[in-house]
């Protein structure tokens, strides 16, 4: 099987061999901003003949707490992988913190904390042997390791089940140590995949705060979210995405326009149906 | 109801192979071997007609019965079993257990293995053209027999994976119920030395084995043909019987299983106890190793590869006390530093999605081959050291003792530098973490089988200096050429090992996102 090539603005060419082109043309892209801690142009994924990804631009600033919404399939975790080098783009460019990291890999992803949706965690593992793991293969030393992963165990309240294997866990403790091994490495910006789903209100509490004062220190935090109340909340900007696209971006005050993120989200995206379901479903 | 399980299970069967047309060329390739086997089955069965009515039963009770504990022993040592329609999945719906038993065994049926069965045995009336009746009889046991097979494969499925609750020692059953299956073939050779020779046993065998589950349903048109009309009866009754019984037992191991969820008490361990990450150095390459260890310790789809370490040099003294050539003995050390060193081949595939750890923490290629192959060689390479110094020790053959360790260490280093590459390349399907380890996904047991013998060939064509070598020195008795074996094996099979761990951790950092999507699309 041949490597596809990430074509950039200089040598993208609509025949493309071996592979199909992409379903819109727009040409070169805009230059993407190094300043930016994420920074993405013309972000392109196609399965066969389904387009989930399409031609996404998108600026995170640094320091920024940004939230990205959509429906269901909209393809937030698509472009959230490709955007931390789990998923290769059909096309498109991402820097990180000015880093190209479809060219360096490896140096790009030392600069990003990942938390994906729907990956497995190494489950035969303890909880703290999992985080420490996470923190020795990013580079660090047993002893600062050690340390790191005592704050983020008592942090994320997961203290006593330190010696429990993970596949022991519950969802939301699961979701805790996967939070904490994308925490580890102290990373510059943070990918977040759905990060509250099937935490207990107090944990969410506790990790919206420990986001919040790591961006106080000048770190950065994407994360995805279903909750409209909460990024609203939490979220100084937002990014609403459907069918494979960005059809608002800003700071959430913008997007918001003087209602709810909700409202905004079901006016931009529709689908709403009224009614009282299939004559069926009415029990009695 | 029934149907309804039925077509879910065809749908199934058909939305894989849409998934995958590799699974379609495996199940085309199955499907061919198994119609070829048929009909050679056919034409000795017209040739097994012409003899007499005795010998006809002894070949027929024979072969019935390998047939049927073949499906009830053969998924645990090979392939796994098929788990399309598993009843935990079905749980939810509102099915009483005998509607999910019925769909399952028709399900079963209607598998490759099951129709290839159900007209293998059918063919068996070819082999009664002399005797209508007896054929007519073959015809209605070949249905019985099949189903007989079908439902014994489930109910020792449901036995292994469900009779104990507590995940820890679910799995453990699992791999522990093997040995003592792998060492049958010992005893029954230590069994059998007395009645090599005399032939002349196997009918009384097979007149025995008529009055077993086994055999019975065999045995039944050949005492029709010989006129045993009550025997015929009472074998018949025999042959309804079992199938009976084995449902019972599967249905009971099913409420157990259904009833109480697999997860029982779980381990703890204290805070701090960081095991293998203590005591492994702290880079990249040895935190890689430290888990790969814990896995090789807890996870039993690591175990499973262990089990036939010790078995093997049990086997070979057997084989080697029985045919009286205690040279044999040293085979040991180069077969098992063969299966350790391959072992491998399949890590990134049991990793399954967990691998996005390895992806989005930017490890280097290198390191994560390194630190999987450190893992293994911390036990492979004393094991294979011992197990060839003992052989050498067993048939007091000290002489070849240099020529053999240069080739068990060249197969071992050779074939860590092989499966570092096959398995940057190439997902497996395998059980996920947690599923019973001699569970297959469907379609698995061609793929994996190819490309396993692929893989045991390259290795085979690599370790062919060292093989020469090692044969001329034993040939010769010449002490000089095992020196010459051992220093090729560790220099040689160290270049391979340098050369997989580079190769394959180019090819991990190349087509990191490419694998972890197969893997995705596996899991």
């Amino acid at each position: 099987m041949s490597i596809p090539e990430i074509p950039t603005p200089d040598d993208r060419t609509p025949e493309n061999p071996g592979s199909k082109p992409p379903a819109r043309e727009t040409g070169a892209w805009a230059a993407a901003d190094p300043s930016a801690a994420l920074s993405i142009r013309g972000l392109t994924k196609w399965y066969g003949d389904k387009v989930a990804v399409d031609a996404i631009d998108l600026d995170v600033p640094t320091g920024s707490f940004y939230g990205l919404v959509g429906p269901n399939g909209a393809g937030k975790t698509t472009t959230l992988s490709m955007s931390t080098g789990l998923l290769r783009p059909n096309a498109g460019q991402v820097l990180i913190h000015g880093i190209d990291l479809w060219r360096n890999l490896t140096e790009a992803k030392r600069q990003i904390g990942v938390l994906a949706d729907g990956v497995k965690l190494f489950d035969r593992l303890t909880g703290e042997q999992l985080v420490t793991y996470s923190g020795l293969l990013s580079g660090m030393d047993r002893q600062t390791a050690g340390e790191r992963v005592a704050d983020l165990l008592q942090l994320l309240d997961l203290e006593e089940a330190a010696g429990t294997l993970v596949v022991d866990y519950s969802a939301g403790m699961t979701k805790k140590v996967a939070i904490a091994c994308a925490l580890v490495h102290a990373p510059r910006l943070l990918v977040l995949d759905e990060p509250f789903e099937s935490v207990d209100p107090v944990s969410a509490a506790n990790i919206r705060h420990l986001l919040e004062g790591y961006v106080a220190s000048g770190g950065t935090v994407i994360v995805s979210s279903h909750s409209m109340d909460l990024v609203q909340r939490m979220c100084d900007h937002v990014a609403i995405i459907n069918a494979g696209r960005v059809v608002a971006a800003g700071t959430t005050d913008d997007v918001r326009a003087g209602s709810t993120l909700e409202d905004r989200f079901v006016e931009l995206v529709g689908g709403r149906t009224h009614g009282e379901g299939p004559a069926w479903l009415r029990i009695s | 109801m029934v149907a309804h399980l039925v077509r879910l299970r065809l749908l199934l069967l058909v939305n894989s192979w849409r998934r995958s047309p590799w699974q379609l060329v495996a199940v085309v390739l199955g499907a061919a071997y198994g119609l070829g086997m048929l009909g050679l089955i056919t034409v000795g069965m017209v040739a097994l007609g012409g003899t007499d009515t005795l010998f006809i039963r002894t070949v027929l009770v024979l072969a019935g019965s390998a047939l049927v504990i073949g499906w009830m022993v053969g998924p645990l040592i090979t392939v796994g079993i098929d788990q399309t329609l598993d009843p935990a999945r079905l749980a939810p719906f509102p099915l009483t257990k005998s509607q999910v038993l019925a769909g399952i065994t028709v399900g079963g049926v209607l598998g490759i293995p099951g129709i290839l069965t159900l007209l293998a045995t059918g063919a068996i009336m070819v082999a009664w053209w002399q005797h209508p009746a007896a054929a007519v009889a073959a015809l209605v046991c070949a249905v019985v027999g099949t189903l007989s097979c079908v439902i014994g494969a489930r109910t020792v499925a449901a036995m292994t994976t469900g009779l104990v609750s507590g995940r820890r020692f679910r799995e453990i059953s699992g791999v522990l119920l093997f040995i003592p299956l792998v060492l049958l073939g010992p005893i029954i050779i230590v069994l059998g030395t007395g009645v090599r020779g005399a032939v002349d046993a196997l009918p009384q065998v097979a007149a025995g084995l008529g009055w077993t589950p086994l055999g019975a349903v065999w045995s039944v048109p050949a005492q029709i043909a010989l006129g045993n009309h009550p025997v015929a009866a009472l074998q018949f009754a025999i042959a309804l019987a079992w199938p009976v019984l084995l449902v019972l037992v599967w249905r009971r191991s099913l409420d157990h299983a259904l009833s109480s969820p697999t997860h029982g008490a779980s381990r703890r361990v204290a805070r701090g106890a960081l095991g293998f990450f203590r005591l492994l150095p702290d880079t990249a390459t040895g935190a890689v190793a430290a888990r790969s260890l814990t896995y090789w310790v807890r996870d039993p789809r690591y175990g499973k590869q262990l089990i036939l370490v010790p078995i093997i040099p049990v086997l070979l003294y057997f084989y080697a006390s029985t045919a009286d050539s205690p040279g044999l003995v040293n085979a040991a050390g180069p077969v098992i530093a063969f299966l350790l060193s391959l072992s491998i081949f399949t890590d990134v595939s049991y990793d399954g999605t967990a691998f996005a750890l390895h992806l989005s923490t930017g490890i280097r290629g290198r390191a994560d081959r390194s630190g999987r192959i450190l893992a293994v060689a911390l036990f492979a390479v004393p094991i294979v050291i011992a197990v060839t110094v003992g052989s050498a020790w067993l048939s007091n053959s000290w002489l070849h003792l240099p020529g053999l360790l240069g080739l068990t260490l060249g197969i071992l280093l050779t074939g860590f530098g092989v499966a570092s590459i096959t398995s940057a390349r190439i997902v497996f399907p395998v059980p996920a973490a947690g599923d019973s380890p001699f569970k297959s996904p469907p379609g698995a047991g061609l793929i994996s089988s190819l490309t396993t013998f692929a893989t045991w060939g390259i290795l085979l064509v690599l370790i062919v200096p060292e093989m020469v070598l090692a044969i001329i020195g034993f040939t010769l008795q010449s002490q000089t050429f095992g020196w010459i074996t051992l220093a090729v094996g560790v220099v040689l099979g160290g270049g391979v090992l340098l050369a997989g761990i580079r190769i394959g951790g180019a090819l991990l950092e190349r087509r990191g996102p490419e694998l972890l999507q197969q893997l995705a699309r596996q899991g």
